[in-house]
């Protein structure tokens, strides 16, 4: 069992999804029961493997890669096939692999329109496959066109089975995404040529492998260099998370989004982003991004406000949420932005909370538009009266996005906060620590929006107009069956962080320490004159390398 | 008494039969071959032959792949085979490119089949031409020398010429033939000219040869003289019409609308590559040194182009014309490596595998997209972009194949075309100089305009409701000969993005080596 899952485990939990889209598309369209089998079945099985890696995964050696194959893809540009997971992708891994045959029940009763089953149910399996590639490959260029895979998925996705507007909403998504990516592809071929691979141990200087990158075969890279390679990737991520000035996709998308679509793209599509800041930006160059970090503390505390204000300007409710994931993903980069491993361990935290919740909240979001066939937050009310079973999880999960202790929400943002208060040596102490007190005024705002928006959704009376409407029914057994795992996984992780913090730490630490050739990049991250430390390394690093 | 009796006296016409190389002409006799037994079916049976002339030319075609298989068992790429004083060479560079041709030339003779025989036309002609420009496109792939490429490039253009022009009872049609004639003779009249300056700077027709002479020498000579400029300039420009590059573009969208369907995508793709080779040829072995007047000609070009093509398309309301402007924007991709390709030995090594692997990879894509813009046309009627309306709902086989066939063409994974994108984009950043990225700046730039239309034809696909033209009859038939069109073109388009190593493996040649020895 060991040895299979050890070559065989990660290629399969991430292929087995494509199978299954390949079989729903093979399948008779008459056939919606078989359709819909084949495709929970296909996300079972994938599940069902992530467990498997999840048992046999070995938290002591979380911060080490594991089930790591290395097999040759593209031999002319040194790029391998290569997949591993540590404490960082596993969390990740597990997540996609729950969110989406819990997408696949809940959608069951109730294809949005155009229905098509067959369709919507193959992208959405290979829209798994994108998301568990990413995350769990070791090489850039691997990496890479995973991140690209999950794209047109979801446009169609968005596009067929939207809102009014979601031609526009679409092809935003779509446009915004790709010029992040090209930008990082130039990033990431910027690499491949500067750095070398022979001071991370490789016998090559070029090379995409993850592991040599982030493992010192940058340390010789010029200063200017890394600080151009991370501004591309910083856009390539950036967009994707969404950082501040590049967040407008994100609302159009999440309003026009179908339910199944807005909870995917909230709880897995924007972790793309923050996981490649935390896998690849950050480890690789380190002095790069602590050079950047300001900035991105920056649009991270003003994506935190914003966001905050973007919610109470709302009178749709999913675009309330979507405007919620803005600012809950700026306390994820802010964390990033110190350059610790109690941050970044913060943020690893916030990533799989903020998909646990708010995927619920879409959910909620979705179930609410079928009963009222609106999300004019003026014309709902009364949730608590018409379906109180409803009404109390919309309250629960309120409660768990403000960071109310004690559920998972809180681990996320708090640690963040805090963290920002002691940054990395090399970081301004005073810049971080006013970014905690506006962080912290987010945390109250946020407050005000969620509880904003239950009030109007779930108090009060029932408009006239849906008083007696035979459409709103309480939770049927298969939203129950959807949700109840995200519920529980909310109050666990609330009550146990430890369980994801025991994964997450080493790892997390792993990849801030390397052992290179020339010594440890990620020190002179502690350090007060980290330039010169850095400054130090290169000169190691240059003459240590191939002396390209 | 013998004719060497007679001149022997006069000691001048003593003529020695140069070395050939049988095993390594032996594609181009097969396909001559083919072609003339075409021509003389035609004769001895006439109207009887059109029963089997187009089964006969992919027959043919498909022979004639057998040469080359051997050709590159016998190793070829490491050892090149070299005749008429280095004129003519078939090494790995110049396999690829044939194979490249052919089956191009295959998929097209697919695609004519049902075109052909349903429009009342005579069969055996067009074929015959089609292998014509095939034959032309064949010896482009070996010709290295100024001389032997011209006669290359015009027997590839003039049966292009006429079959522009095929639908002669359409005013369009002749409208298509007669601008790409004048287009194209102007184009080589001023190449001719370039050509003939660098003949009388450097003193030889054979392009090794020139690349040795002073001129364009740039240890010897660090400015180009004026002759050299103008020459290479002129040379260029004269590929650059071939190639539909930004501003010489001009004939390509109203040719590619009035031509017969099939021989629009003959033109985008093997004429296009033909053209490309010969660039190809022309500065990596001939003007490689002279990267001070080649370098800053082709960035412009391939910027302009890319831009332009890009901006373009982005109003274009016919498909035919959109994938003109299309194939306008992916020329300016396929150049851009070439631009900084005298950088160094191994950023021309890097150019010149991109800009092989970017024609291998669009040939299948371009094939493919045809291939669909055909099934669709014979529905329909009409090659209105509102036409894909709703695709999806009435064909959907039809939409999910289209939809392969434009994330390729945009580039996203895991369709073939991102590696084509990634090829040119590493070539751009190993040179490691200002003109490398800011040329991969743009590039990126321009591959995200290009999803604006490429996505939004799949957003008419998807999105829509069906559109009348499409009838509602049920799903579109497809014949037998444009089945195997698609299913060739798809397979190889995911295989390519998948596995680029299937391309890669015979693309990664160095045009350098085989010259200078370096």
């Amino acid at each position: 069992m060991d040895a299979f899952l050890n070559g065989w485990g990660l290629t399969l939990v991430t292929f087995v999804p494509l199978v299954g889209a390949a079989l729903v598309m093979a399948l008779p369209s008459g056939r919606e029961l078989w359709v819909k089998a084949a495709a929970l079945g296909a996300s079972l099985v994938t599940a069902l493997f992530a467990i498997f890696l999840l048992a046999r995964f070995s938290v002591s050696r979380a911060g080490e890669l594991q089930y790591v194959v290395d097999r040759s893809w593209i031999d002319v540009i040194n790029s391998r096939y290569i997949m591993g997971i540590d404490g960082i992708s596993l969390p990740l891994l597990l997540l996609t692999a729950l969110i989406v045959p819990l997408c696949i029940v809940y959608s069951f009763g109730h294809f949005p329109e155009p229905r098509n089953p067959k369709a919507f149910l193959a992208l959405l399996l290979v829209l798994e496959t994108g998301m568990i590639g990413t995350f769990v490959a070791q090489d850039l260029i691997l990496f890479f066109v995973f991140f690209e895979v999950v794209l047109l998925p979801m446009y169609f996705m968005i596009g067929v089975w939207g809102g009014e507007n979601r031609r526009y909403a679409a092809i935003k998504f779509f446009l915004y995404t790709l010029f992040g990516s090209a930008l990082m592809l130039v990033s990431f071929l910027a690499m491949f040529f500067l750095a070398d691979g022979t001071l991370a141990g490789l016998d090559v200087a070029r090379t995409f492998d993850m592991r040599a990158l982030s493992g010192g075969a940058t340390a010789a890279i010029a200063r200017t260099s890394q600080l151009w390679i991370f501004a591309g990737m910083f856009l390539g991520f950036g967009i994707k998370v969404p950082m501040f000035p590049f967040h407008t996709w994100l609302p159009d998308a999440h309003t026009e989004a179908p339910t199944v679509g807005s909870v995917i793209l909230a709880a897995v599509l924007l972790k793309l982003g923050t996981y490649g800041f935390v896998r690849v930006a950050v480890p690789m160059l380190p002095e790069a991004a602590a050079a950047w970090a300001p900035v991105i503390g920056l649009l991270a505390v003003i994506g935190i406000i914003y966001g905050a204000l973007g919610c109470l300007a709302q009178r749709d409710m999913k675009r309330l949420i979507a405007f919620s994931s803005v600012a809950h993903m700026g306390f994820v980069m802010l964390g990033i932005a110190t350059l610790t491993p109690f941050g970044i361990n913060a943020a690893v935290f916030g990533m799989v909370a903020h998909g646990l919740i708010t995927g619920m909240l879409f959910f909620l979001a979705g179930s609410v538009k079928d009963r009222y066939h609106t999300m004019e937050m003026s014309r709902l009310g009364g949730l608590l009266q018409q379906a109180p079973r409803m009404g109390w999880i919309l309250g629960f999960c309120v409660m768990a996005s403000l960071g109310l202790p004690g559920l998972a929400g809180f681990w996320g943002e708090f640690p963040a906060i805090l963290a920002s208060y002691n940054p990395a040596e090399i970081l301004n102490e005073a810049v971080f620590r006013a970014y905690m007190v506006i962080a912290a005024i987010g945390t109250v705002l946020a407050a005000g929006y969620l509880l904003w928006m239950l009030q109007k959704t779930a108090f009060g009376n029932a408009r006239e107009e849906f008083a007696d409407s035979p459409d709103v029914t309480d939770a049927t057994p298969r939203e129950y069956l959807a949700w109840a795992p995200l519920l529980v996984l909310i109050v666990v992780l609330g009550f146990f962080p430890r369980l994801l913090h025991e994964a997450t730490d080493p790892a997390v630490r792993e990849s801030l320490q390397v052992e290179a050739v020339n010594g440890s990049p990620g020190d002179c991250l502690e350090v007060e004159r980290g330039e010169e430390c850095f400054e130090r390394l290169r000169r190691v690093g240059e003459q240590a390398g191939s002396g390209r | 008494m013998t004719l060497g009796a007679l001149a022997a006296p006069l000691g001048v016409l003593g003529f020695v039969r140069p070395h050939l190389d049988w095993h390594a002409l032996a594609p181009e006799l097969t396909l001559l071959g083919v072609g003339a037994l075409l021509t003389c079916l035609d004769i001895a049976m006439a109207e009887r032959g059109r029963a089997f002339t187009s089964a006969l030319a992919g027959l043919g075609l498909l022979g004639v792949l057998v040469p080359i298989i051997t050709l590159a068992v016998a190793g070829v790429a490491s050892e090149p085979r070299v005749m008429f004083d280095g004129a003519y060479v078939v090494d790995g560079y110049a396999l690829i490119l044939k194979a490249l041709f052919v089956v191009s030339g295959y998929v097209v003779v697919l695609l004519s089949m049902n075109y052909v025989a349903e429009g009342d036309y005579w069969e055996n002609e067009y074929y015959g031409l089609v292998l014509a420009s095939l034959l032309g496109m064949v010896v482009m792939a070996s010709a290295r020398d100024l001389i032997s490429i011209f006669v290359a490039l015009e027997l590839l253009s003039i049966p292009a010429y006429l079959l522009a022009a095929w639908r002669k009872r359409d005013l369009r049609s002749n409208e298509a033939g007669l601008k790409y004639f004048l287009m194209g003779v102007f184009a080589s009249a001023i190449m001719l000219y370039g050509m003939s300056l660098l003949f009388g700077a450097s003193g030889s027709t054979v392009l090794a040869d020139i690349a040795a002479a002073a001129p364009l020498d740039r240890g010897a000579d660090a400015v180009p003289s004026a002759a050299v400029t103008v020459g290479v300039i002129f040379v260029l420009v004269g590929f650059a019409f071939k190639v539909s590059a930004f501003p010489f573009h001009t004939w390509a969208p109203d040719t590619y609308e009035g031509a017969p369907t099939p021989i629009t995508a003959f033109l985008s793709v093997a004429s296009k590559t033909a053209g490309f080779v010969a660039l190809g040829s022309l500065v990596f072995v001939g003007f490689w040194e002279r990267d001070d007047v080649y370098g800053p000609a082709l960035w412009f070009l391939a910027a302009a182009s890319m831009t332009a093509g890009n901006l373009m398309a982005l109003r274009q309301k016919n498909i035919v014309r959109l994938m003109a402007y299309s194939g306008i924007a992916q020329a300016g991709f396929m150049l851009a490596p070439l631009a900084v390709a005298g950088v160094n030995t191994e950023v021309a090594d890097q150019a010149v595998s991109a800009v092989l692997t970017y024609l291998v990879i669009y040939a299948a894509m371009n094939l493919g997209v045809f291939a669909v813009i055909m099934t669709v046309a014979r529905r329909t009627g009409t090659g209105d972009v509102a036409s894909y309306n709703g695709l999806f709902k009435v064909s959907p086989g039809m939409a999910v194949v289209m939809t392969v066939f434009l994330a390729s063409l945009a580039g996203v994974p895991p369709a073939g075309g991102w590696y084509a994108k990634f090829a040119v984009f590493q070539a751009l950043v190993s040179a490691d100089n200002p003109s490398g990225y800011v040329l991969a700046g743009f590039a990126a730039v321009n591959a995200v305009i290009a999803v604006g239309y490429y996505g939004k034809i799949a957003a008419r696909m998807w999105f829509e409701k069906p559109a009348p033209e499409l009838g509602d009859a049920g799903r579109i038939p497809v014949p037998f000969s444009l089945r195997s069109a698609l299913a060739l073109t798809v397979a190889a388009t995911l295989v390519f993005g998948v596995v680029p190593a299937t391309v890669t493996h015979f693309t990664d040649v160095s045009l350098l080596a085989t010259v200078t020895g370096l």
